[in-house]
């Protein structure tokens, strides 16, 4: 073992805990309320997050919430950034949702035609 | 992708709590749910809150759940995992607002804390190095090792002001010094992982829940004090603490960390573990390297310290688990930084055990300095039950107890010994007015009596006396003159003793004589206790007014003393055979017995003229007398 050794492993293992670590630059909040479960919201986070896997995102946590408030437009995700901007994104499916991990997760730009809403917070 | 980490507490108490079967149970849901590729359950060391286990954190959410049993589990994983909503019954309550806490940070008994030692103890899972390394693990040991000389490891440890954690305080950076100039070959480093006081278990801690910060710890030591060899001592009590750290060091080896030219440096370092048979004496540094050695624990005289004639006769450096698992961070983080963190003689943080009359039992770390006020009340959220704080015993058996009027008290190693106590390793058993102090000082005494190892006699005989003689108070027998007697006693067995056992014993004696007089003396003049514990000294009494004589005290009694008084509906206790165990009192559901002690005062109720036996007991000789 030697320093450089050292400072690989802990790079590959921090991806085991960095999610027990916050800070990260986008969250992803999906909507799990009983309208957003019948309206297909697990196969919309489950796809999300295999696409995040695939394109190694690491910066990028996705959590469950209840309703947002948005029933009659389900499956509804949320997308935070660090910065406090959020965008809001409504009636996804699976390809939509692989959509915004490709250009919004990935590439830092919103996927305009799928957003209904987008605010600053502080 | 896994979106949560869901972190179990697998320390000891949560454990003993069924810790494990809710981890089962998770898993099993998670699988059957089909989440088990969204969620990982990482089985984790102690979080501290002990007395709310099993407890479980999940992040990122940061939500933490406690006593999750594995009944729970089904409508847990449905609500926080399924419909992400924290599931309401487990959160913990606000003290004030009585609030539902939803995020760990905003649980008082968290967020006062500040974790330096325990940082990776409930974060990591212990027994995979890579979570440790990930952390930072090893960090410390790879720049000590590719670019300090070993006097500058020294240099640092001193300037960091860094002093151990056993107990007495002693600053690790001069120790180590000592040792490291000592020209004789080879040279060992130990961890004294003894933890022997009764209510402490703050070493444990951090055996289970980070083994490899002491192994880190102690590698480093041993390349700066030019030691190729190190042991931990550790009792056969910790079994869980035994597997980790086996664990830990079989890992360590197999990545070089431990071993053969570490990191490139020429440097050698081999570990091994020790178990002790869990005596007492044993956490002494003498009789520890002697039971090392294969051979009776006893302690020897010093000088020689260990640094100049230790384990098989080497210079040996003996540190405690806390001390040990300090070094890696000092050495991280530098002694600028860690200087900067407690008091101006004693530096860094401290973890505290907290058990007996306390609210939130379990383990609190922080900086030196806080106040008693703030560790008991703060964090350990106080008395339960309503009842009122009566004093805190520190340093355990041979600490001594602190009362109320000095809870303002910034804890630190010289404001504790001003008060007549000492830090020790931590613990803090907390009392409320239903202990009696007189008990308390015969207990911690009782302790130290038969875990004295019986080689020196101010030891040996010293502490049976005194403990004969608080008997003998709490038995409603003492006098007067006991009072110095045991103030006399107690300095002559501090004085003598060879070894800390016996030089710390009468602590607990003299301070409950310095701040609890009265109780000693209602014991001895009126023969009286006030807290109603010592049992020669009460009486039970049921009270006519309210009996309703349904029994049930007669049939708990063990020693068949309780009696239908005749033709009526009431019962009564003959006070002669009494043995004064309170379970009728425990059982009676109207409180008409009273648990009294009126010292002389008392006067017995008048007996009955006809006692009938109790439904369903065997006649007794006593019926017909
Ligand atoms: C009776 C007795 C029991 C002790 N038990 C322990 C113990 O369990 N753990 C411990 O670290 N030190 C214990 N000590 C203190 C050790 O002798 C020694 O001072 C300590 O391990 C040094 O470590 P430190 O410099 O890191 O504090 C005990 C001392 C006495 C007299």
């Amino acid at each position: 073992m030697n320093l450089a050794e050292l400072q690989k492993l802990k790079e590959k293992a921090q991806k085991q805990v960095a999610l027990r670590e916050g800070n990260k630059k986008y969250r992803v909040v999906v909507s799990m309320g009983t309208s957003g479960i019948a309206a297909g919201a697990r196969d919309v986070m489950k796809t999300m997050l295999d696409e995040i896997e695939k394109r190694g995102l690491a910066d990028v946590e996705v959590r469950v919430t209840g309703e947002i408030g948005l029933e009659d437009v389900e499956p509804v995700i949320r997308v935070e950034r660090a910065d406090g901007e959020q965008t809001t994104y409504a009636r996804l499916d699976a390809e939509k949702a692989r959509k915004i991990v490709a250009e919004h997760l990935a590439h830092d730009t919103p996927v305009e035609n799928l957003a209904v809403g987008k605010e600053k917070k502080p | 992708m896994i979106r949560a980490h869901c972190l179990v507490c697998a320390g000891a108490g949560c454990i003993s709590s069924g810790g494990n079967a809710l981890k089962d149970a998770l898993s099993n849901e998670l699988q059957v749910r089909g989440l088990d590729e969204e969620i990982r359950v990482v089985e984790t060391g102690c979080m501290g809150p002990c007395d709310l286990g099993p407890v479980m954190l999940v992040h990122p959410d940061g939500t933490f759940y406690q006593r999750v049993t594995a009944l729970d589990v089904p409508k847990l994983v449905e609500e926080h995992f399924i419909k992400g909503r924290p599931y309401q019954p487990l959160l913990p309550k606000d003290e004030v607002t009585t609030a539902a806490v939803n995020t760990q940070r905003d649980f008082g008994f968290f967020a006062k804390q500040q974790k330096i030692v325990l940082e990776n103890c409930g974060t990591i899972d212990p027994e995979n190095i890579q979570e440790y390394i990930a952390r930072d693990g090893y960090r410390a040991l790879g720049d000590v090792l590719s670019g300090l000389k070993p006097a500058q490891v020294i240099a640092e440890i001193k300037a960091a002001g860094l002093r151990g954690r056993g107990g007495a305080g002693f600053p690790t950076g001069v120790k180590w010094e000592l040792t490291a100039k000592n020209p004789v070959t080879p040279r060992y480093v130990i961890c004294n992982a003894d933890e022997g006081d009764p209510g402490a278990f703050m070493n444990r801690a951090v055996l289970e829940g980070d083994p490899h910060k002491i192994i880190e710890g102690m590698t480093i030591g041993g390349y700066a004090m030019g030691a190729n060899h190190g042991y931990i001592y550790i009792r056969a009590e910790y079994p869980l603490a035994v597997k980790r750290l086996q664990i830990a060091i079989a890992q360590a080896y197999e990545l070089g960390l431990l071993g053969k030219n570490l990191f490139s440096s020429g440097f050698d370092f081999d570990l091994e573990l020790r178990i002790g048979a869990g005596a007492f004496v044993c956490g002494e540094e003498t009789a520890l390297m002697r039971s090392i050695e294969g051979r009776r624990g006893q302690p020897q005289p010093r000088p020689p310290f260990p640094a100049q004639r230790g384990l098989w006769g080497k210079p040996t450096n003996i540190n405690n688990v806390e001390t040990w698992a300090t070094v890696p961070i000092v050495m991280r983080r530098g002694a600028q930084w860690y200087s900067q963190i407690g008091t101006a003689k004693s530096k860094g943080t401290k973890v505290f055990a907290l058990a007996g009359k306390i609210k939130n039992t379990g383990l609190a770390e922080v900086p030196y300095g806080t106040t008693l006020r703030e560790i008991i009340f703060g964090i350990g959220g106080g008395v339960p039950n309503g009842k009122k704080f009566k004093a805190v015993q520190t340093g355990g058996p041979s600490g001594g107890v602190v009362p109320e009027q000095h809870l303002d008290t910034p804890v630190d190693y010289d404001t504790l010994q001003a008060l007549g106590s000492i830090m020790g390793s931590g613990g803090m058993v907390i009392m409320d007015e239903d202990s009696c102090m007189v008990d308390v000082a015969r207990f911690f005494l009782e302790f130290c009596c038969d875990e004295s190892c019986g080689k020196c006699p101010p030891c040996r005989v010293g502490t049976r006396q005194l403990l004969n003689i608080l008997d003998r108070i709490s038995h409603g027998e003492g006098e007067l003159e006991d009072l110095d007697r045991l103030e006399e006693l107690a300095q002559m067995v501090k004085d003598a003793s060879l070894c800390g056992l016996g030089q710390t014993a009468p602590n607990p004696v003299l301070t409950t004589l310095r701040y609890f007089r009265d109780e000693y003396l209602a014991h001895i003049v009126e023969k009286r206790c006030p807290a109603r514990v010592c049992k020669d000294l009460l009486h039970f009494t049921i009270q006519d007014e309210k009996c309703v004589g349904c029994s049930v005290c007669a049939r708990q009694c063990p020693v068949d003393t309780i009696f239908k008084v005749g033709g009526q509906k009431k019962y009564y206790i003959l006070e002669d055979e009494c043995i004064h165990c309170g379970s009728c009192v425990d059982s009676c559901k109207f409180d008409a017995i009273v648990k009294a002690s009126d010292g002389e005062g008392h006067v017995t109720p008048q007996r009955p003229a006809v006692l009938e036996r109790p439904p369903g007991r065997k006649p007794t000789s006593l019926v017909t007398a």
